[in-house]
């Protein structure tokens, strides 16, 4: 039996970017979707939107390099592209909830079998960022969350109902896990991908409502 | 008498901020696009009970170099911080340790809404409909929802502001902006959105050098210019 992997951040990133057709527009959230960017075939024109007022930018620079005036919602300094505009922060969201987003990319805590997201507060915590996180929930066509398929200590993110607070209802459409690609559909949620040496049986077994099994269900691609 | 905005200093620019004052401050979470010198200024004067309206709550001189929101914390000044991004990932900054220690209130504010809520006192409006929070009791609560075709909305009211402490690339002595690059973000939201907006800029330009077409805030916006020092 092959060798059992958990795929790390950035081929997360990757698989991500796989969804990203020519003349979308893109918000990428801060942490592993914001790496995104960086995978998306030169010869594929996608419009990448971060909360912070930049529209069409490109790659993240080198560390090191870069100008502190060009970042991304991470405050990473990315590539100017040819095309990319500039916008002030109520603008911004303008392009958030009116619509204008074909995907935007965030990062999760807990994803509901109903596509509840929960992604800002930890309650024992007392104090959490939401950031653009609500508007971009509510406002983009598709929601993708990418996450660990669990918590440090083997906890469930993949849950029947959300237990921490939420961050929007019913909006998330593909969750994509280090072992598994899952898409959200009004049925329920289906396993699509499974990470090399995985079995739906084991993901199943680490997620907490029940998996439909796509016909076609295959490996995760690593390149 | 020619208009002429620019101050000579930054004490001088915040001079009469006073206890108890609302004070908008730009940026977003990098120094270049933080107003810090003014900070700075801000953070050596007696005012107290400030609330602070930004988007993030703040890294520290230690990160960065310069003094970010952060100091209003570190100094007390800071009583209610209205916010959406008040931590991160990287640092436990001294907003959180003070929410924690019950030293400081806080108003979670999702980020659109709240450059909208920023926008709106800009553009003389109460408030504005948005769908974000519907549904959501952290955001919907106390607030009034309003149907229109049959869908949910949240009155969010503009936020009414004494100061607006912001940092832009270039100005003249008529306080017309230009920004570069993301440092625009809440920089150009928050112009014109309090009683009175200080600018602190790293260049002031002849009258006539900014091209009209390129201009992001008009200077009738602005109330005081002071170059960055």
């Amino acid at each position: 039996m092959a060798e059992k992997i958990r795929i790390d951040d950035q081929t997360m990133a990757l698989r991500v970017a796989k969804e990203f057709k020519d003349g979308d527009v893109v918000n990428l959230g801060i942490g592993v979707p914001t790496l995104a960017s960086n995978f998306v075939p030169g010869d594929r024109e996608v419009i990448f939107h971060s909360e912070n007022g930049a529209l069409g930018y490109g790659s993240i620079c080198t560390a090191g390099e870069g100008d502190p005036n060009l970042v991304n919602a991470g405050g990473q300094p990315v590539e100017a592209r040819p095309g990319m505009s500039i916008l002030e922060h109520a603008e911004s969201f303008c392009i958030v909830r009116g619509g204008w987003l074909d995907y935007t990319v965030l990062g999760g805590l807990q994803v509901s079998e109903k596509g509840d997201l929960s992604n800002w507060l930890i309650p024992a915590k007392k104090v959490g960022t939401i950031g653009g996180a609500m508007d971009l929930a509510l406002g983009a066509k598709n929601v993708i969350v990418v996450m660990p398929h669990n918590t440090k200590d083997g906890g469930y993110k993949i849950v029947k109902k959300c237990t921490y607070p939420l961050t929007g209802r019913r909006c998330v459409n593909l969750v994509i896990t280090d072992i598994a690609v899952i898409e959200v559909t009004e049925k329920g949620m289906v396993l699509r991908e499974v990470a090399p040496g995985w079995t739906a049986e084991e993901v199943q077994a680490l997620s907490e409502p029940k998996l439909m099994i796509a016909p076609d269900l295959h490996e995760i691609e690593l390149a | 008498m020619a208009i002429n905005k620019i101050v000579a200093s930054v004490d001088e620019a915040v001079a009469d901020i006073h206890d108890g004052a609302v004070i908008l401050v730009g940026g977003f979470g990098n120094i270049v696009n933080a107003p810090s010198c003014l900070l700075t200024a801000l953070s050596k004067l007696p005012a107290k009970n400030l609330t602070v309206v930004s988007n993030s709550g703040g890294f520290g001189i230690e990160i960065w170099g310069e003094h970010d929101v952060e100091v209003l914390h570190r100094t007390g000044q800071c009583v209610k911080h209205v916010v959406s991004a008040p931590v991160n990932p990287l640092i436990v900054n001294t907003l959180e340790k003070r929410v924690r220690a019950g030293e400081v209130e806080i108003e979670i504010v999702p980020q659109g809404t709240l450059a909208e809520r920023i926008r709106c006192a800009r553009a003389g409006l109460g408030g504005v409909l948005t769908p974000t929070g519907v549904g959501i009791p952290e955001i919907e609560k106390g607030k009034q929802v309003i149907e229109v075709d049959g869908k949910k909305y949240l009155v969010e009211v503009a936020i009414k502001a004494d100061f607006a402490l912001i940092r832009a690339h270039k100005a003249d002595r008529w306080g017309n902006l230009v920004y570069r690059g993301t440092s625009r973000t809440f920089n150009a939201t928050m112009a014109g959105a309090a009683k009175v907006t200080i600018a602190e800029v790293d260049e002031i330009v002849e009258l006539g050098v900014l091209n009209p077409e390129h201009i992001i805030t008009p200077g009738v916006y602005v109330n005081r210019v002071v170059l960055r020092s």
